[in-house]
């Protein structure tokens, strides 16, 4: 992703003329006519304001290692065993920190905690926004994204629950540690999940995500899905979007409700396990989640 | 993961978004350079030196084996523009010298690199060997704020290196704009022991930034650790262990030897000691009695590591010798003339030794001079080893005085004979080998807060081999300090 990246860079910034051409051009672009986000009416949030648990209201804990729901590892062979315990999920100060230990409990060497809103806030279409501070070290992966809430069909005459990825996933803002100025945004569904999902990498320019706190944000309608990072648009996914990237085979499932999700995993296939020079224990520091329409 | 090709625009959008914001950030600096005293050019060399002074590279001593042909430039590689600094690493048997290295200094009376937080450079080598230390601060006039990175391993292909400046708030005039040292490439083993090659590598591009992507994740102070201890007035205690590491945009960890004068330093108590910063930065033991607590903060961040001192006062003299001097030959004695000269900070691998010269001027001696004693703290092991040898064939003892603080402690001397060869030659386990010889004795039952004066034969293995002492070896203590150091006939 990276390299693809850069390469733009060089490949544009050379010619001197033409960028000073493209600057205006993208200015007006980015400045006047396409607007960063257009919901503005609040219908959920939390503020994190009162010390203690997370408000039950609007929080569920998913706990373990991902055993119970057949998935060791969670898919990915995670190092972590997600817990409820203060000592990795607590609102301080204003601020939930989510935070990642390395400790042996459960038969697993780390521990760190994942909050969901499934059966609390379960919304379609809209404006979901979180402000956190991220850590920093190789194997560390936080992740503020959306699932879809499934729906049961007829399989063989029988009523299935929908899985992954018919559900669909919307991946606000992943992040590894190891990489502390990018950030990606993502779409799974059928035909497009795992490794072939859709993505993008966003980086901050002078500037580190684990230094402070930054917005990450989508804007979903039926048509498209907008990513953002502190009021910057950096990847726009439409129907269209998806049909080319699959050569038709992939299936736009964001029409139904999504819940949200906030984890550290620790370790796996995606950001490598952690080594000798990772930092623990380190937090996700959410200011706040915000859901508009 | 399929990346969504479509959106270059959006993409180029923000580039130049951010272009725009890098841009406003160097008209910052610029701004800063009306007001500054000095001036804050970041370029050190891009196609030619920038602003340096007019012989461009000045060498290490060639006297230390630094060879100066090994440095040129090459207008036919560059990473940018057309020209780049080539270094032709020697070989060990290169008669003009076996390393590369030395510095840049600023033309002028320095720079103010406030506004800039690394130096960067792209290297390529002709092969993937590594620069031993890249760094900046040194000026080879007051090296101050000296700052490098070791192990520099490079590609055959141009990349990007950065060196984090620990903290450039104290930045405000430096002349130090670049350091480097080679040595020949080791494609067999790690041990510097003849068998590299010489080896080819291109700079260009070295300036220095603000990149605002840097984490500083660690500041140590003697190596991180609390320790204590007690020492006399008019004593010194080095700083040392002294590093910063930060965190990169890359994810990579580099750790930066850092200049203590980069910290602000705590001292709870003044009247117990101070920090000197005049020639080498030192804490200087100044009151008869009490306790301070040595910290420091690096741009008001903690600093790891700290030293609780307390003075015990002043430190008795050792006794006076009072033997003739025909008897004795001496190697630290400031009763005779010494037969040679000592290195008494060998620096063995695995050794914790801090060793210190303890300087002060002995006024119970009627026509005054500088009273010198050897303190020693932390010691497992370390050396006091003879520049040349000592010939003791006609002598029978060594004469040592030893003063420690606390009781129960016990300190072994290796006498060490080198043989004909005059090389110290030992084992993993530091006995003796091929013509050496030593004799080793444990002195116990020693009385705090006194000198001892201590006599151990020449005797067991070197009894008949003493014509060529190369050393003594210290083992255990671990804290003691010695004086009157002879071998003698009675």
């Amino acid at each position: 992703m990276k390299s693809i990246f850069n390469y733009i860079i060089y490949k544009y910034a050379a010619p001197i003329f033409l960028t000073g051409l493209l600057l205006v051009f993208i200015g007006c672009d980015l400045d006047e006519t396409q607007e960063v986000t257009t919901l503005d009416n609040l219908v959920w949030s939390d503020e994190f304001d009162v010390d203690g648990a997370p408000n039950s209201q609007n929080w569920n804990y998913d706990i373990g290692d991902g055993t119970a729901e057949n998935i060791p590892g969670w898919g990915n062979n995670e190092l972590q065993y997600y817990t409820d315990r203060s000592e990795n999920i607590i609102v301080e100060n204003g601020v939930l920190l989510i935070t990642a230990r390395q400790e042996s409990f459960e038969n697993r060497n780390y521990t760190s905690a994942r909050l969901t809103t499934e059966g609390l806030l379960e919304q379609q279409y809209g404006r979901f926004e979180a402000r956190i501070r991220l850590p920093y070290g190789q194997g560390y992966w936080p992740a503020f994204w959306l699932l879809g809430v499934p729906e049961t069909t007829m399989v063989d005459g029988e009523e299935v629950l929908e899985e992954w990825p018919a559900v669909g996933e919307i991946d606000i803002m992943e992040y590894l540690g190891d990489e502390p100025t990018n950030v990606f945004g993502t779409l799974h569904g059928p035909g497009f999940s795992g490794a072939e999902s859709i993505s993008k990498e966003f980086t901050l320019e002078n500037d580190r995500f684990d230094t402070g706190f930054h917005v990450f944000g989508i804007e979903w309608s039926p048509t498209s899905v907008n990513y953002y990072v502190d009021g910057n648009i950096y990847q726009t996914l439409t129907r269209e979007d998806i049909a080319e990237e699959t050569d038709g085979e992939g299936e736009w499932v964001f029409d139904r409700p999504f819940y949200i999700i906030l984890n550290i995993a620790v370790g796996g296939n995606l950001p490598g396990n952690p080594n000798s020079e990772t930092v623990f224990p380190q937090s996700m520091i959410v200011d706040y989640v915000r859901v508009y329409n | 993961m399929i990346h969504n090709k479509l959106k270059y625009l959006q993409l180029i959008g923000l580039l130049l978004l951010s272009m725009i914001v890098t841009t406003s950030c160097e008209r910052e600096v610029s701004d800063a350079a009306i007001l500054a005293t000095f001036p804050t050019t970041a370029d050190v060399f891009t196609d030619n030196p920038v602003g340096l002074t007019d012989e461009f590279f000045i060498s290490f001593d060639p006297l230390e084996g630094a060879n100066t042909e090994a440095f040129g430039t090459d207008d036919n590689e560059a990473y940018l523009g057309s020209s780049s600094i080539r270094i032709d690493v020697p070989s060990p048997d290169d008669p003009n010298g076996n390393f590369v290295g030395g510095i840049f200094r600023d033309r002028g009376e320095g720079r103010n690199l406030t506004g800039y937080d690394a130096l960067t450079f792209w290297a390529k080598g002709s092969a993937t060997g590594i620069i031993s230390q890249v760094g900046f601060g040194t000026d080879f006039l007051e090296d101050k704020y000296p700052a490098s990175r070791t192990a520099i391993q490079l590609t055959t292909d141009w990349k990007k290196y950065t060196i984090p400046i620990p903290n450039s708030s104290k930045l405000t005039q430096e002349r130090g704009m670049f350091l480097f040292a080679a040595g020949g490439l080791d494609i067999v083993d790690d041990e510097p022991n003849g068998n590299e090659i010489g080896w080819t590598f291109w700079l260009d591009e070295i300036k220095f930034e603000k990149l605002s992507t840097l984490l500083l994740t660690e500041a140590l102070l003697f190596n991180g650790q609390d320790l204590s201890t007690t020492s006399f007035q008019d004593s010194k205690i080095n700083l040392f262990g002294i590093s910063t590491t930060f965190n990169l945009e890359t994810g990579e960890n580099v750790k930066v030897a850092t200049s203590p004068l980069y910290f602000d330093f705590q001292n709870s108590d003044p009247t117990v000691a101070e920090i000197g910063f005049t020639s080498e930065p030192v804490i200087n033991i100044i009151g008869d009695s009490g306790t301070t607590l040595i910290s420091a903060t690096i741009d008001n961040a903690n600093v790891q590591g700290s030293y609780e001192i307390t003075s015990l006062g002043s430190l008795p003299f050792a006794p006076i010798p009072s033997l003739l001097p025909d008897n004795v030959k001496s190697v630290f004695s400031d009763s005779y003339q010494d037969v040679v000269l000592i290195n008494f900070d060998p620096g063995f691998g695995g050794s914790t030794t801090q060793v210190s010269l303890f300087e002060r001027l002995n006024n119970t001696i009627s026509e005054p001079f500088n009273d010198q004693t050897l303190v020693y703290s932390t010691n497992n092991f370390t050396g006091i080893l003879f520049d040349g040898v000592v010939d003791a064939s006609n002598l029978s003892f060594m004469h040592v005085d030893i003063f420690i603080e606390d009781e129960n402690r016990s300190i072994e001397f290796q006498i060490r004979d080198a043989g004909d060869d005059r090389i110290i030659d030992s084992n993993n386990n530091g006995f003796p080998i091929n013509d050496d010889r030593d004799y080793r004795q444990t002195i116990n039952n020693l009385n705090p807060g006194e000198w001892n004066s201590i006599e151990i034969p020449l005797a067991g293995n070197i009894a008949n081999q003493k014509d060529n002492l190369a050393g003594i070896i210290l083992v255990g203590g671990p804290d003691f300090i010695l004086d009157n150091i002879y071998f003698y006939v009675p």
